[in-house]
């Protein structure tokens, strides 16, 4: 009776194409001279560069992990390229001067970056092969205090705050991937809102890899002071090539006392061909450190990406602060996902919300792996997991891996699981009332997803459900 | 409108429905009554085109065109409605959107526009009243935690909203209270109309002292056995099943002697 969710076809990844437009790239390989080049380039101060190289010297310590339930062809870390960025005669001045090729490419991504066509109310940096090509409605934010910019000009322009809060979430020693990214890392988005400042907009970067055969690493860090409040949105596209491409990208929030940053992804990277070839090695290390009754919430949804490797986390410095982690998983063809969070619960009466729903369709591979520890100090600490797998078909899988660490007795923890399957009744039903098999298929995944849509901003729930639909196209026959 | 002929379906290996034939003509409204496992059931999946069932042999056609042919999706957009013996809970997804994504796809069958969210609230709001049912049913999850009657209420609901020109009700007033029974009967009743033909399976004649039926089938064994006019159905109701189960087998066992002469 699994005919009718068994045969597979390809899906359509409209993101898939490539911009033709000259890039300054440097030649592959990674040695202390690729690293100064860039940080060169860059027009960096020198604790950059310094930090940069000490990352790179821990890293060559480092071995690359391989614990996560995924699998793939070693990297060899010296056949990429470390830099590339669309070529540029001056810097430049305002989106006007932005290659006409890359607005284009943003243009048809929907992400217009012109600012009379600009999405009401998200301000957005365009992030182009790890360069920033354009940020929207500086002058507006800038009005209330608040610094968005590309990483690049923040190190320029506000070394003190950069210099403060690099590394002072996730250090460059703290994994493989992070150290790697801390020693080539060519640009990101930067956000700083200012004490007891509300967003008056939705942050947004949108990340486009272009070139072929070069690593992305961008890096995040978005800074709320205390009291304040930030909404940021992140997406992601990718042209469809036949090499694996790693993205191993590093994020940290970090929000003071009173603070509540909302950071959102919807990850679309090329995830390669129904045969597996191809597609995006997604890398990614991404925390947030929670002072005195601050709050942060993640909330991701995968769709894309070959490999996924990627554990969005909290640490509950603070008494009272707050974490949560929403996330819908999507893997079809031969897509594998390793991810998950961390709740570190170190200040008191803090409380943490984990809700992870896994789609697994055609041969894909989906595993939650959590961390939820709670410090001896940790007096009155809360975590609520709840962490559900659905299943489209018969040839994929659905993993989980809880890990909970309780060292003081007052905490509550509770950990809950389900795994269902789409029920060939369920789209019989639907079809009876007049739906295609794929309109069922994701109404019901729509459906099992709604926990996690709810946090999304309105305009990017339409955009994940949508893509959701796109992403187990042809997972039902 | 609908001609099944000499219609074989089967689960697996095991053959339920062993050649039906039956005409529905406009307007008029069939009881399908029997005895549990005699196929009634089967035969309202198979007509709206479950893919559990095997269709092993017949035809059926369907204002001309060959039924077996559609898709499920097809059939419901061509105007054919089952009303589900066990309604199907879907988490997560509201009666609303489900019900105007329904409407909606039908529409587009028929080449009508799409409706949008405030309008559909116009439309539904009215069927509403037809089954007794509130507005916030409308918000809940589709059939999550409704009760036995609710749910039936719920598949009437969808019937008013989506207008078919074939219903067919299967086992609608099973686990269904005598005040819930009539409401779902009356709500059935003010769609009677002259286009739209009914097919109503129950094992009671109790379903039909309020859905009156123009004819009567009695189903055994995967065959009619049995066709009249409502009158058949208190003659059931008086005598069960068993007088016409009986002689069907008696009836086939001549058969097998003769055969085998």
């Amino acid at each position: 009776m699994s005919s009718q969710i068994d045969s597979l076809i390809t899906r359509d990844y409209a993101a898939g194409f490539v911009t033709e437009i000259e890039q300054d790239t440097l030649p592959p390989g990674l040695d202390e001279d690729v690293i100064r080049e860039i940080s060169r380039r860059k027009h960096e101060p020198p604790f950059m560069l310094e930090w940069r190289l000490k990352a790179y010297r821990r890293w060559l310590t480092m071995k690359e992990p391989h614990w996560p339930n995924v699998h793939y062809e070693p990297i060899d870390y010296q056949a990429a390229s470390y830099f590339s960025a669309p070529k540029t005669k001056k810097p430049l001045g305002s989106l006007d001067e932005v290659d006409p090729e890359i607005l284009k490419t943003y243009q048809k991504l929907g992400i217009p970056l012109t600012e009379q066509k600009l999405l009401a109310g998200v301000a957005v940096d365009a992030i182009f092969d790890s360069v920033s090509v354009g940020t929207t409605f500086r002058d507006e934010l800038a009005k209330h205090g608040i610094i968005f910019c590309s990483f690049g000009e923040a190190v320029r322009e506000h070394p003190d705050l950069v210099e403060k809060y690099l590394g002072s979430v996730v250090p460059y020693s703290d994994n493989f991937f992070a150290a790697l990214n801390s020693a080539v890392f060519s640009d990101g988005s930067f956000c700083y809102v200012p004490k007891g400042v509300r967003c008056p907009m939705e942050l947004s970067t949108y990340f486009r890899i272009n070139a072929a055969d070069t690593g992305q690493f961008e890096r995040t860090l978005i800074v709320a002071d205390e009291g304040a409040y930030v909404s940021y949105l992140e997406g992601c596209t990718a042209p469809r090539r036949d090499t694996n491409q790693l993205h191993a990208a590093v994020v940290e929030l970090v929000a003071l006392k009173g603070a509540t940053v909302k950071y959102s992804t919807v990850q679309n990277w090329y995830a390669g061909d129904k045969d597996g070839k191809g597609g995006i090695y997604n890398f990614v290390t991404k925390r947030g450190k929670a002072y005195e009754s601050a709050k942060i919430s993640w909330t991701q949804v995968e769709t894309g990406s070959a490999i996924t490797w990627k554990y969005p986390s909290v640490i509950l410095q603070g008494d009272n602060s707050v974490g949560e982690f929403y996330s819908v998983a999507v893997v079809n063809n031969k897509q594998q996902a390793d991810t998950g969070t961390k709740m570190i619960h170190v200040g008191k009466n803090t409380k943490s919300n984990i809700v992870s729903k896994g789609i697994s369709a055609g041969e894909g591979n989906n595993s939650y792996r959590g961390r939820v520890f709670v410090s001896p100090k940790a007096e009155g600490a809360r975590n609520y997991t709840q962490c559900d797998s659905m299943l489209v078909g018969n040839r994929c899988g659905a993993h989980t891996f809880p890990y909970i660490e309780v060292a003081n007795n007052t905490a509550i923890v509770e950990h809950e699981a389900s795994t269902s399957k789409i029920g060939e009744d369920q789209i019989f039903y639907l079809k009876q009332r007049g739906l295609s098999a794929e309109q069922a298929v994701s109404m019901i995944v729509s459906g099992f997803c709604k926990e996690v849509f709810k946090e999304l901003p309105m305009e990017f729930a339409l955009e994940a459900q949508q893509l959701l639909g796109i992403t187990l196209e042809g997972s039902v026959g | 409108m609908l001609d099944i002929k000499n219609l074989k379906a089967s689960v697996g290996e095991k053959e339920i429905l062993k050649g039906i034939s039956l005409s529905i003509g406009r307007g008029e409204v069939h009881a399908i009554m029997g005895p549990n496992g005699s196929g009634k059931s089967t035969l309202a999946q198979v007509l709206a085109g479950n893919p559990a069932f095997d269709v092993t042999g017949g035809s059926v056609s369907y204002d001309g065109r060959d039924l077996l042919d559609m898709e499920p999706e097809e059939r419901a957009q061509q105007g054919i409605f089952l009303a589900f013996q066990y309604p199907i809970e879907i988490p997560g997804v509201s009666n609303a959107y489900f019900l105007r994504s329904a409407y909606n796809e039908i529409r587009k069958a028929r080449g009508e526009d799409e409706v949008d969210p405030m309008e559909f609230v116009g439309i539904v709001e009215q069927k509403l009243k037809l089954v007794d049912m509130d507005a916030d049913m409308l918000n809940r999850s589709v059939n999550m935690g409704f009760s036995g009657g609710e749910k039936k209420r719920n598949e009437i609901l969808q019937l008013a909203v989506l207008e078919p020109r074939l219903a067919i009700l299967d086992e609608t007033d099973s686990g269904l209270d005598i005040d819930a029974l009539r409401t779902v009967a009356d709500g059935v009743n003010k769609l009677r109309d002259t286009s739209r033909s009914f097919i109503v399976v129950t094992h009671y004649q109790r379903l039909l002292n309020y859905i009156v039926p123009d004819f009567v089938h009695v189903l055994a064994n995967g065959r009619i056995v049995k066709s009249g006019d409502k009158r058949l159905a208190l003659e059931l109701e008086e005598k069960g099943y068993d007088w016409l189960v009986d002689d069907v087998a008696s009836a086939r066992a001549g058969a097998a002697i003769v055969g085998a002469r």
